[in-house]
């Protein structure tokens, strides 16, 4: 096992540089001068050269990336250009509050998606299986930033039931577990949770209606055993293929939320990336990237150890 | 199994096969359905100036935020008054052209750099398969925002951002579907009568590969409609005051206090196109016996 952790973490390092030299190369694509945002209009030539030189913008792309890289590994990421604050630090902060969304998104999608599913692939082809799989097919069809605003304009426009701005009362950005936050994350979560719920329901219905059909259920029927314990049988059959969905499609939560959190001013990454984008502030673009890149690839490779822990086909291969 | 399926159902009966697809097409009504009303979308979108519709551009001050149902504005108006209908239907032209165009022009590059790396192998399979790679290590979201983010916001930059984002994916199929292909015994058998690499791919290769290459391209079409119209959403696609859906869909959302439903219209558009998209892409996906 320890030997099979080893090897992927090293397959995951070179992916590792790549997404590195492409957050770095983000801003190199950017046009115009980073520096413009920031520079007095009726800045001299010198002035101008000395900021280039401060900012390190003077030297040659190789070496800029090295510094960049070279910084980074010590937690500096620059700083944010816009606000003058370590990229750094706004960028955790973010995070943690994307996660709570795409944590609670997920807690709504999986238990509903992986029921739907299951219920399909073994009700296949009836009636039931037919409308979970226009549920699902609905669910990974709808641009979930409109269906936010339908449920903002539901829920809060008319029924006023729930607020529909910031992770807070009065629109706070702070995010604290009690109910009044609570209430905010109900909207913005279960917004995040559609598409999810369609695409695990899809995957667990092809999954589990396809072990269903196979020798080993019959076998187990025919020596006896109740319709109970050959579903687990099943289910621990279909679950390193369905955890490996989740897990990905956790790490898609947190790294696509970015529509959903400006539909709803939910301060988590996404707004604060938006915000980046508006004011041209590249670092801090390029570190909030870097850091759900690399949040991503650390969920493949959770995903991929656990699959291997949970089903021993998959190390031999 | 997809791949071994087409290949033997392909070369034996060309004509046979095709048209066995298309009845099977023909006797799926919820496909035929979803084909026609995309139809009519794309249709209405290109010949939106001969349809009697009002200038989508002009607007008027005292005819702000009308309901759904005014006389005159069977959709009402927008934010600037100007006709919901007109713009809706207006807005196809560039929705659609940006959200169909990124997948037509990834199927292009992604097939040649999949086919190329599956049929190779070695080193070239080597450096455009990790390259790949690091692209899969983005969200789809992530990877369009992060590249538009950058360029910033205009009709070039969304196609630029949107096919660098479904190359990977594309290149990723291409790649197996041919190495697939370049193990069966007829490639080699061909390779030994002295066919060059091209004529090998060609006649043998390309033939074989495009048909899976395709279905999965026209399963990644709903998706890339989205994320077009998303990037124009958060303000980084298309700029104002062009009618496109997902633009129409941010400068209406101030409006939900005033005219909730109106401002929900945009999206329904969005909405309504991809899900006949995905609904068409499993519907040939199922015609042409894919399955994955």
């Amino acid at each position: 096992m320890l030997s099979y952790f080893l090897r992927r973490l090293i397959l995951v390092l070179p992916v590792a540089f790549g997404v590195s030299i492409i957050c770095f190369l983000l801003v190199q694509i950017a046009p115009g001068d980073p520096l413009t945002a920031i520079m007095p209009v009726d800045a001299t030539a010198e002035e101008q050269a000395a900021m280039r030189a401060a900012y390190g913008l003077d030297k040659p792309l190789p070496v800029q990336y090295a510094i960049w890289i070279g910084n980074l590994v010590q937690g500096d990421m620059g700083r944010s250009i816009a606000t003058g604050r370590p990229v750094a630090g706004e960028v955790f902060g973010a995070v943690q509050n994307s996660l709570v969304l795409a944590i609670s998104a997920s807690l709504i999608a999986f238990p509903i998606g992986v029921f739907l599913g299951f219920l399909a692939g073994y009700f296949r082809d009836t009636l039931l299986d037919r409308a979970v799989t226009a549920i699902s097919i609905t669910g990974v069809s709808v641009p979930n930033y409109w269906l936010g605003i339908v449920l903002v304009i539901i829920f809060s426009v008319q029924l006023g039931w729930l607020p529909s701005m910031g992770a807070g009362p009065g629109g706070s950005q702070e995010w604290e577990w009690n109910w009044l936050h609570i209430r905010h994350l109900v909207l913005p979560a279960i917004t995040l949770a559609v598409v999810p719920i369609g695409i695990v329901a899809r995957t667990v219905r092809a999954l589990s209606g396809d072990i269903l059909t196979m020798d080993f259920v019959q076998a187990l029927y025919a020596k006896g055993m109740s319709r109970f314990d050959v579903l687990c049988h099943v289910a621990r059959n279909a679950a390193a293929t369905a955890l490996s969905v989740m897990g990905l499609q956790l790490g898609y939560l947190l790294g696509g939320s970015i529509l959903i959190e400006t539909v709803f001013n939910w301060p988590g990454s996404g707004f604060l990336l938006s915000n980046a984008i508006f004011q041209r502030d590249l670092p801090l673009l390029q570190g909030t990237i870097l850091v759900l890149a690399l949040f991503f690839v650390a969920m493949n490779l959770i995903v991929d150890v656990a699959q291997a822990a949970i089903d021993p086909r998959i190390k031999r291969n | 199994m997809a791949i071994a399926e087409t290949i033997d159902a392909a070369p034996a009966q060309r004509s046979g096969y095709w048209a066995g697809v298309a009845s099977r097409l023909r006797r799926d009504p919820v496909t035929m359905i979803c084909l026609a009303v995309l139809a009519l979308l794309i249709l209405s979108a290109i010949f939106a100036p001969f349809l009697g519709l009002q200038d989508p551009y002009k607007g008027s001050m005292i005819a702000r935020l009308k309901p759904i149902g005014t006389p005159g504005h069977p959709l009402g108006t927008d934010e600037q008054g100007r006709d919901m209908l007109a713009r809706l239907i207006y807005g196809g032209r560039l929705t659609l052209f940006i959200g169909l165009m990124p997948v037509v022009l990834a199927f292009f590059v992604g097939s040649i750099l999949g086919i190329v790396a599956g049929y190779a192998g070695g080193m070239v399979n080597t450096v455009i398969m990790r390259t790949v790679d690091v692209f899969f290590a983005f969200p789809s979201v992530l990877l369009a925002i992060a590249i538009s983010g950058a360029l910033g916001a205009g009709i070039v930059n969304s196609l630029v951002s949107l096919t660098i984002v479904f190359i990977p994916p594309l290149t990723r199929v291409a790649e197996a579907v041919t190495s697939g292909v370049r193990s069966l015994d007829y490639i080699d058998a061909a390779r030994a009568s002295g066919a060059s690499a091209l004529t090998v791919i060609r006649v043998h290769v390309i033939g074989n590969v495009l048909s899976p290459i395709f279905v999965y391209a026209t399963s990644l079409t709903s998706v890339c409609m989205i994320l077009a119209a998303g990037l124009s959403f958060l303000g980084i696609g298309v700029r104002p005051p062009e009618p496109e859906w997902g633009l129409m869909l941010n400068t209406l959302r101030s409006a939900i206090y005033v005219n909730p439903w109106l401002s929900a219209l945009p999206g329904l558009m969005i909405f309504i196109t991809s899900l006949c998209l995905n609904l068409v892409s499993d519907g040939v996906r199922s015609a042409m016996n894919v399955h994955d």
